[in-house]
């Protein structure tokens, strides 16, 4: 169970995260959605302690991902896969070595990993890419890499940052198709950030909206497909109101 | 704390640190022996220039020996290695930052200090006296030859010359210095490196920062040095 209390997060003079408050729960996929720059990957990040809220708590499993020391630190993101938006595959190392590279970590022996990289590469659907460099592969490509290097080390929890952006509809569908099941083969429990409502509902079990910096709205897929609130319908069937053109002239930060 | 915790964390940097020197060491030999070539050459002209009859012509072995060894083989190849190396490893780690792979290291229970920065500074500090052993000799070299070949001195009262105020410091206080030039420019790579913002912009501004920040600190080492050792 991942569980956000009460998070801020400030960058300068902007608040991203103002007083965040989600539960995730296990064994399923949640996705949060919300406008370009409302502080989605932010939240993701504070997950893995790659960001630490400056008030309120983020807590795996029980544990206060901001009390942990670096071993603990360690510990916990052993569990957890993080696909990030543009892959952020190694560029001097081939695709077998970015997947190794996680697995080295975990004490496994030579023929474990080998077999861990091969059943991650069928997963994703490709299988003798393994001596290819990041440079050689397409966007979708890179992105399905992106998630054999997570679901390489059988985590409990993977973290999709934006996974089909960037992507033509035809890969997006194949990303999506991943995700879920990958879910259904390995049992994990999924955070997708996204702002793709189709990704949304092919993927989710439920959805939060993020807005203005806090959950506007969690739910499950038809809760959200049929809501009232008036910002969640606009943003879910894609008709900006004024104030939303103001913010999306706005610089962020 | 995070520094000592980076360099405890052996398994993770020491299979970098061969790559490393051969890849900030060995490919900066060209560079390094280029800059030394000419500098002997100068040297050896300019010494016959100053001296004008009234010293004896010999001492060019001494200046050029003594200059090259003690103070423009270290600096001149630090100062080119720092727009090398320091360079190269600040446009590097950069563009692993903007693009999350330094995150994703982070992800992968990596600390990025011990995967990145550490192999890179011992690398430097160790390949940087190496370079600077190699031009100084070349440096001689061509000294020697312009001595022969235009200010018709001969190998003997060259060498002559040359060993009238040597001493083992000479040598060693010259390697020392260009050790800690190999920490500093390494380091300031790396740091401006890792602290680099803002997509591709922000990686030409902290590379620039990065060679500003290491010929700074040449410059003050070299100072220090000269304070603290002779």
């Amino acid at each position: 169970m991942i569980r956000f209390a009460e998070v801020h997060k400030r960058f300068g003079p902007k608040e991203v995260l103002a007083g965040v408050t989600l539960d995730i729960p296990d064994g399923e996929t949640t996705v949060i959605i919300g406008f370009s720059g409302s502080g989605k990957s932010v939240t993701l990040k504070h997950i893995v302690g790659l960001l630490l809220p400056d008030e309120g708590t983020v807590e795996v499993d029980g544990q206060e991902v901001a009390d942990l020391d670096p071993a603990g630190l360690a510990a916990l993101r052993a569990h957890i896969g993080y696909v990030f938006q543009f892959a952020a595959l190694f560029d001097s190392l081939s695709v077998a070595d970015n997947i190794r590279m996680g697995l080295a970590r975990r004490g496994l022996t030579h023929g474990e990993i080998a077999t861990r990289l091969r059943e991650s590469l069928r997963l994703v659907d490709l299988p003798g890419v393994e001596e290819r460099f990041p440079a050689e592969l397409s966007g979708g490509m890179r992105k399905r890499v992106g998630i054999a290097r997570a679901i390489a080390l059988r985590p409990r929890y993977i973290l999709y940052d934006e996974p089909t952006t960037g992507l033509d509809p035809v890969t997006s569908a194949v990303i999506d198709e991943l995700m879920v099941r990958t879910r259904q083969e390995l049992g994990v429990t999924g955070v997708v950030v996204t702002h793709d409502m189709r990704s949304a509902y092919t993927v989710g079990d439920r959805i939060a909206m993020l807005y203005e910096g806090r959950i506007r709205q969690v739910g499950t897929v038809d809760e959200i497909r049929h809501t009232d609130d008036p910002v969640v319908r606009n943003f879910i069937e894609g008709r900006p109101t004024d104030r939303d053109r103001m913010l999306v002239e706005e610089p962020s930060a | 704390m995070a520094s000592a915790r980076a360099a405890a964390d052996v398994r993770t940097w020491a299979p970098h640190v061969l790559p490393q020197m051969r890849r900030l060491g060995v490919d900066s030999v060209p560079i390094a022996l280029f800059i030394a070539t000419f500098t002997g050459i100068v040297l050896s002209l300019l010494s016959k220039y100053i001296f004008t009859g009234a010293v004896p012509l010999y001492f060019v072995g001494a200046l050029v020996g003594k200059t090259i060894m003690m103070e423009l083989g270290p600096v001149l190849t630090g100062l080119a290695l720092a727009g090398r190396v320091g360079a190269n490893i600040a446009a590097e780690l950069g563009t692993m930052r903007v693009t999350e792979q330094v995150d994703a290291l982070e992800t992968l229970a990596y600390n990025p200090r011990s995967y990145l920065v550490v192999p890179r500074v011992l690398a430097g500090s160790l390949m940087f006296p190496v370079v600077t052993a190699l031009a100084v000799g070349v440096g001689i070299l061509a000294g020697w030859l312009t001595a022969i070949h235009l200010l018709d001195l001969s190998t003997l009262e060259f060498v002559k010359g040359l060993r009238l105020f040597y001493r083992f410091k000479d040598i060693w206080f010259g390697l020392v210095k260009s050790a800690s030039f190999g920490a500093a420019v390494t380091l300031a790579g790396c740091l401006m490196g890792l602290a680099t913002r803002g997509g591709a912009e922000g990686v030409g501004r902290n590379t620039t920062r990065a060679v500003v920040l290491g010929c700074e600190a040449i410059l003050v080492l070299d100072a220090f040095w000269a304070l603290v050792l002779l």
